[in-house]
């Protein structure tokens, strides 16, 4: 009888493949918005298993960010492009072909140098709650934090200007 | 069978090469935009289980930065195809051939 976080941890698993497989290649529709609600899906299964990682607190900032703000700019930018006409357009055999060939090259690697490595840490330890995370944020990470809040000014200037009627 | 680090290194490998696989198949940019958030997601649970496994907090913090940064990528790179659709009428690759020879 396996323990639970086993369990769960196949369950999301499997949920977060399944969702991926959807948001990529989905075989009942081609449209944009069912590819935007499964990334949604695969990145709320995603913060299942950041949680059984003890991440708690990226868990939440996951679902916060990625499914709550990232997912609304998106399904606002398909709602402002009128995007009916690219479900018509057939894959091409080429692009099938690269792409499931480049899909194997990877998997490979990345396995085979998995079980080259074998890596044997088995005994979990790092418990990422708020207090202890915040506490090396603040400390051995600062200069890093102020220099992303200048990122994140600088990424809004930049929208701004890009999404002006008119370009000088 | 015990759940370890190569369990979810596999699933973080295996949803990178599904986002490649988006890159490569799909003709819509923002299909292809998403496929990229898959990709960076794939990296953030690969960090998420290593800090997890070394017992050292310093990949959450990463991950945290990761995510902040892949906030304002999103909309700059929304706000770049916004631009181009405006120009162009599309967002399809195969009509923005300007570069081609």
């Amino acid at each position: 009888m396996p323990a639970l976080p086993d369990i769960l941890f196949y369950v999301f698993a499997a949920l977060t493949l399944l969702c991926g497989v959807l948001v990529v290649a989905n075989p009942l529709s081609r449209s944009p918005v069912t590819s935007a609600m499964f990334l949604v899906l695969t990145i709320i299964s995603m913060s299942g298993l950041f949680v059984l990682l003890h991440a708690f607190f990226l868990g939440i900032v996951q679902i916060i960010v990625y499914a709550g703000a990232v997912m609304v700019l998106f399904l606002f930018v398909i709602m402002l492009l009128d995007l009916k006409e690219e479900a018509r357009r057939k894959f091409k055999f080429f692009g099938i072909g690269a792409g499931l060939i480049s899909f194997a090259a990877i998997v490979f690697i990345m396995l085979k140098s998995l079980k080259s490595a074998a890596p044997d840490a088995n005994n979990p330890a790092g418990d990422g709650d708020t207090a202890s995370l915040g506490k090396l944020l603040f400390t051995q990470y600062t200069l890093p934090f102020e220099v992303v809040s200048v990122l994140l000014l600088v990424a809004m200037v930049g929208v701004i200007l890009l999404c002006k009627k008119k370009l000088e | 069978m015990h759940v370890g680090l190569e369990h979810y290194l596999t699933v973080s490998f295996l949803l990178f090469s599904l986002g490649l696989l988006g890159v490569i198949l799909r003709r819509n940019l923002l299909v292809i935009y998403m496929s990229l958030e898959l990709m960076l997601n794939s990296a953030n649970l690969a960090l998420v289980s290593f800090s997890r496994y070394n017992g050292k907090l310093d990949g959450q913090v990463l991950v945290f930065f990761i995510i902040t940064v892949a906030a304002a990528e999103v909309a700059v790179g929304l706000a770049l195809i916004v631009a181009l659709y405006r120009k162009r009428q599309s967002a399809h690759v195969e009509d923005l051939t300007s570069m081609k020879l």
